[in-house]
């Protein structure tokens, strides 16, 4: 569980978040939505402490972030995983090597617990045969699942993805949702998905917030986000006439 | 920066496959290229002091002489080091920034790893061993002054290296060799810094290696201007 209590930041004169209270439960899909330049990717390295907020504290199962010093946040920072935008693989490293990387930092396991360890998270994202290539020489969609096994092979408590789905074929992003819905219940863990797809909003969102100019707009599950009469909501998340159409057809059904 | 780069080591397993990963890349990476111009630099070293003693009662040794102070005090350790500013510096920064703008340094922060000391501890111990590069720049540079001294015709074998044995001071090598390291640490976080905090994208990433070379020359300048006036002066 992840609390966040009237959290601000700016970058010099501009304010980028403006006070946002929410929480995140765990075992649940969370997620962030709304436009480019609402904040979203501003509060979510807020979340992974890696900006730091002016006011406002962010408690990780009741250890508040800014209390902690610099060696226990980086402590706290491997219970975290992140699927990072690009994936952020490092290209120097094989996927084995990417996916074993956090355990040769942290664990003092064996050379074969290890490897049984990379095979098991890279079977779980359905790559049990790309262990000796490069981030170059996959696709986008597993170079995304490599991101995914590595965020999640220490076990993690919270797990965050920024924009996991971007530049992928709808039917790779409807498999890249799956899968991290699927790892968030299977692992109990707290998920926190920074998207703009409103696929993944529809299909995975447990509990949603949308933010505006850099305040929580609205927060609700994806069956209420039907339902809002949020004129910001409604604009943005039904913006295309096929979402509108769902939106009716699910009214009506619900009439 | 530097106060962070030495806290919260990484793994020493992991370290020491980095360091010796550096060590290949930036000391015996480069040798190549310092071999190359120590040779050359000493042979037209040795040529223009010739053509420059052009009175018959000055020895045929000072030629030896010079090119042995020249090389040993400022070519090998100060041009090397511009050298490496350009090929190791522009290395450093790009690598670094690279990561960066992928956004690979903040996935090595989200997993609790202390980034600077895990990018650039590694290449500050990797330059330890540039004092050994630049050892073999001075052996270079007085061979080569000797082959364009004696095959070029301006002073016989015995006369070049009876200069170079002429007034020897051992403290010019340890003079040397101090600068060196000073140099070392340098080349090493002058530019890990430009990359480590450079903003943007690709294109920033080209500027901020040449800002690095400029910076990292500058600096090597002004501190070879201080060590010599404090250590020889």
């Amino acid at each position: 569980m992840i609390e966040v209590e009237n959290v601000h930041k700016s970058f010099g004169d501009s304010h980028i978040l403006k006070g946002i209270s929410t929480s995140f439960e765990q075992g649940k899909t969370n997620l962030i939505i709304g436009q480019s330049g609402s904040g979203k990717t501003v509060f979510l390295k807020c979340l992974l402490g890696l900006f730091q907020p002016e006011e406002g504290n962010i408690v990780y199962n009741g250890q508040n972030y800014s209390e902690l010093k610099l060696d226990e946040q980086r402590n706290l920072r491997q219970e975290m995983g992140m699927v990072f935008q690009g994936s952020a693989l490092f290209d120097s490293m094989t996927v084995e090597g990417n996916v074993k990387f956090p355990l040769e930092m942290f664990t003092k396991q064996s050379k074969s617990e290890m490897n049984d360890r990379v095979d098991f998270v890279l079977k779980r994202v359905n790559l049990s045969d790309a262990h000796e290539k490069y981030p170059s020489e996959i696709s986008g969609g597993m170079q995304k699942r490599v991101a995914i096994a590595r965020a999640i092979v220490m076990n993690p408590k919270y797990l965050f993805c920024d924009e996991p789905n971007s530049g992928l074929d709808p039917k790779t992003a409807i498999l890249i949702d799956n899968l991290i819905q699927e790892i968030t219940r299977e692992y109990n863990i707290t998920t926190v998905i920074n998207t703009h797809d409103m696929n993944s909003v529809m299909e995975i969102g447990e509990k949603i917030i949308f933010l505006k100019n850099g305040f929580k707009e609205w927060e609700g599950t994806n069956k209420e986000i039907f339902k809002t009469d949020n004129e910001a909501v409604t604009n943005f998340v039904y913006s295309s006439e096929l979402f509108k159409k769902v939106r009716q057809m699910y009214l009506e059904e619900r009439n | 920066m530097v106060w962070e780069v030495f806290k919260k080591p990484t793994k020493w397993s992991i370290m020491r496959s980095l360091i010796l990963k550096e060590i290949d890349e930036l000391i015996f990476g480069s040798l190549g290229i310092i071999v190359f111009i120590a040779f050359f630099i000493g042979g037209v070293v040795t040529i223009q002091t010739a053509l420059n003693l052009n009175n018959p009662f000055l020895p045929k040794s000072l030629i030896g002489f010079a090119t042995r102070q020249s090389v040993i005090l400022e070519f090998a350790p100060t041009f090397t080091s511009i050298i490496m500013a350009g090929k190791v510096g522009s290395y450093i920064t790009s690598s670094i920034g690279t990561m960066r703008v992928t956004e690979q340094i903040d996935a090595l922060e989200v997993m609790g790893v202390n980034s600077l000391n895990y990018l650039v501890l590694p290449k500050i111990i990797a330059m330890l061993m540039y004092p050994f590069a630049v050892a073999i720049a001075m052996y270079v540079g007085i061979l080569g002054g000797w082959i364009a001294a004696v095959f070029g015709g301006y002073a016989p074998s015995g006369e070049f290296i009876k200069g170079l044995q002429m007034e020897f001071e051992s403290f010019h090598v340890t003079y040397a060799f101090i600068k060196t390291l000073i140099f070392a640490f340098v080349i090493a976080t002058v530019p890990s810094y430009h990359g480590f905090f450079m903003k943007g994208g690709a294109l920033e990433v080209g500027k901020a290696s040449t800002t690095s070379f400029v910076w990292t020359s500058v600096v090597i300048i002004i501190l070879n201007y201080i060590l010599t006036q404090l250590m020889l002066g």
